[in-house]
């Protein structure tokens, strides 16, 4: 059963002279993030695949290219989720639009939680995103009226897409997988954008030497702020996506279970590659879809599986596949 | 609103700060160090409650649990250092954090296999059952128990730290491990035994807060985060920081539960965004190490 995710992620790269290939990372992404509904097992696994692969992306912005090891990344999915969610339900705002809302409002919201811990470094960042991430999970657990409280949130379907004359029924998980693909090719083209421009150059020389980074003139606390928020924005898209999806969204996507559960796709994939959250999120998914089956338990193993990559593989499976590869080293 | 009520309800913030300050404690020494932050901690908090209501139902008696779970989990706790973050010295400090939170997932399932996921009562031993009269209003005696045995727990940990020979040890590995290696102190132990050290004062919070909280599978990760808050608002790595930042928060708690029940669960958070405003290394921190 876990032959799908091992499959596709040999697939891709063919063994010599490949270093063209990085160039054209957003097309290949979306080469094969467009045949995946046939290659897993059920279309709702593609589409979580999918959903959380932008998560991660997103989150690696942050973590791989910048180094900013966050544990609150849980607070821009969920608010991405609930703001869109909110948008179409109770203002009956049309769903294209609700998107943009939910991404702005999520990214002023990382823009506030960015201030604050961006002021940190090190071990203090993390602790200091998960406390505030978790500020958020309260809040949204006390603001019933808005957000549902413990139900989550409630009372908003759509069924149809409609865009650019096009009307397309959103309920057959065909259509729904294209259309959230959509989505995450837009997001995918602009992380791509944002590593290739001078800023991803200087946000991997933060990562790489922060003093060094400073000395040069940079304002580093500048460029982490706007990652920050950058990072916060295309995870919350991919709350977008989920909220479109589920038609509910539920009060445990806030909680730091989630966030850690984005850090653990991202080292399973492999931190500081393009392709990488998309990896971790079918890896981490597909383990628990197969452990799920024959036991209730299956965060022991993933658990574990983690602990051992830790250890073991900390560059994660597309990662140390892409060292094995002849691809250029500077751009993946 | 009048003033006897808002005292016991300072007794009651100082109880509930007293276990976080006891939490927030073996964080902060195992940070001070070795540099580690173990996300683990909410989870090994949360085996100490477990473990202390599985040994005093074993012996019958919650004295026992309260003295035998925190060696026994601490003694676990000197196995993960040993087995798993030993082999992480010298990697990116990043990798232990990343070690426990995986190992968080695998302590929590492992409890609900054993134990189930649904809530135990962790019964009040009887000698302290009831209430205190103390003049001005009634107070649960199990609560100003906890109060008292924190003060003495902290006392020795002060004393040991201060005045022995170990203490001396520990304090000068924290500043510069590599200078006590030359002087032929083998830091490897020191530093399993200060893990385990805070390990032990994790599930001590545990047993503690057995009777004041349900003991479920989950109640180490709330912990945690508080744990996370305190340690910030006092400054990683400081002791004195965790104390005063743990009786803040509690009082704070308590207080804020008394004017707006709403607004309890949040005081903490935006005390500690306050706090970093201000003073990003924290009330205690030292600056440079971390912010």
């Amino acid at each position: 059963m876990t032959s799908p995710s091992s499959g596709e992620a040999v697939a891709k790269p063919a063994p010599s002279g490949l270093g063209w290939l990085p160039d054209q990372r957003v097309l290949l992404s979306i080469a094969v993030l467009a045949v995946l509904p046939w290659l897993l097992p059920s279309k709702a696994l593609a589409v979580n695949v999918l959903i959380y692969g932008v998560v991660v992306m997103g989150y690696n912005l942050l973590f791989g290219y910048t180094g900013l090891l966050s544990f609150g990344q849980a607070a821009f999915f969920g608010a991405g989720a609930y703001f869109n969610g909110i948008a179409i339900g109770r203002y009956g705002v049309p769903w294209f639009v609700a998107v943009a809302i939910a991404v702005f409002l999520s990214t002023c919201l990382a823009a506030a939680i960015g201030v604050v811990s961006t002021r940190t470094r090190g071990i203090y960042f993390s602790m200091v995103t998960l406390a505030l991430a978790q500020l958020v999970y309260y809040v949204a657990l006390q603001a019933a009226s808005f957000t549902g409280g413990e139900n989550g949130l409630r009372g908003f379907t759509v069924d149809r897409i409609n865009l650019f004359g096009l009307s397309v029924n959103f309920l057959d998980p065909v259509n729904k997988y294209y259309v959230l693909m959509g989505l995450a090719a837009l997001a995918m083209w602009f992380q791509s954008r944002i590593l290739n421009s001078p800023f991803g150059a200087v946000i991997e020389a933060i990562r790489e030497n922060e003093q060094r980074a400073r000395a040069c003139g940079y304002n580093v606390e500048c460029c982490k702020l706007i990652v920050f928020m950058l990072s916060g924005a295309i995870s919350s898209l991919g709350g977008c996506m989920l909220a479109l999806h589920l038609s509910i969204v539920p009060l445990d996507i806030l909680h730091y279970q989630t966030s850690g559960m984005i850090v653990m796709m991202v080292l399973l994939g492999g931190a500081r590659s393009f392709f990488g959250p998309f990896v971790g999120a079918a890896t981490f998914l597909i383990l628990e879809d197969v452990i799920s089956l024959w036991t209730p338990h299956w965060q022991i193993f993933v658990g574990a599986i983690f602990v051992l990559f830790v250890l073991f593989l900390p560059k994660g499976i597309w990662g140390t596949l892409l060292d094995v590869l002849p691809i250029g080293k500077e751009r993946r | 609103m009048d003033l006897s009520l808002i005292i016991m309800q300072l007794l009651s913030g100082i109880a509930l700060g007293a276990v976080l300050v006891i939490t927030a404690l073996g964080l902060t020494i195992v940070f001070g160090m070795l540099g580690v932050v173990n996300f683990a901690h909410g989870a090994l908090f949360m085996i100490g409650a477990y473990a202390g209501l599985y040994l005093a139902s074993l012996t019958g008696s919650f004295w026992w649990g309260l003295l035998l779970a925190p060696i026994l989990i601490g003694a676990f706790g000197m196995l993960i250092e040993f087995l798993l973050i030993r082999r992480l010295y010298g990697r990116s400090i990043d990798d232990p954090l990343l070690l426990t939170f995986g190992l968080s997932y695998v302590l929590v399932e492992g409890v609900r296999i054993v134990f189930g996921s649904d809530g135990i009562p962790f019964p009040t031993p009887p000698q302290l059952i009831g209430v205190l009269d103390l003049g001005i209003g009634f107070f649960p005696r199990y609560r100003l128990f906890v109060i008292l045995l924190v003060a003495v727990v902290l006392l020795v940990l002060w004393l040991m730290l201060e005045k022995t020979r170990v203490g001396l040890i520990v304090r000068a590995g924290a500043r510069d491990p590599t200078i006590m290696q030359v002087l032929g102190v083998d830091i490897g132990r020191v530093w399993l035994a200060i893990f385990g050290l805070g390990v032990a004062l994790a599930a001590l919070g545990g047993v503690l807060a057995g009777p004041m909280r349900s003991v479920n599978p989950e109640m180490g990760s709330l912990v945690l985060a508080e744990a996370f808050v305190v340690t910030v608002i006092g400054g990683l790595g400081s002791i004195v920081g965790a104390v005063v930042a743990g009786l803040m928060v509690g009082v704070s708690i308590s207080l804020v539960a008394l004017f707006a029940p709403e607004m309890a669960t949040i005081v903490m958070f935006a005390l500690m965004a306050v706090v970093l405003l201000i003073r990003p290394q924290g009330l205690f921190g030292v600056k440079g190490r971390t912010a």
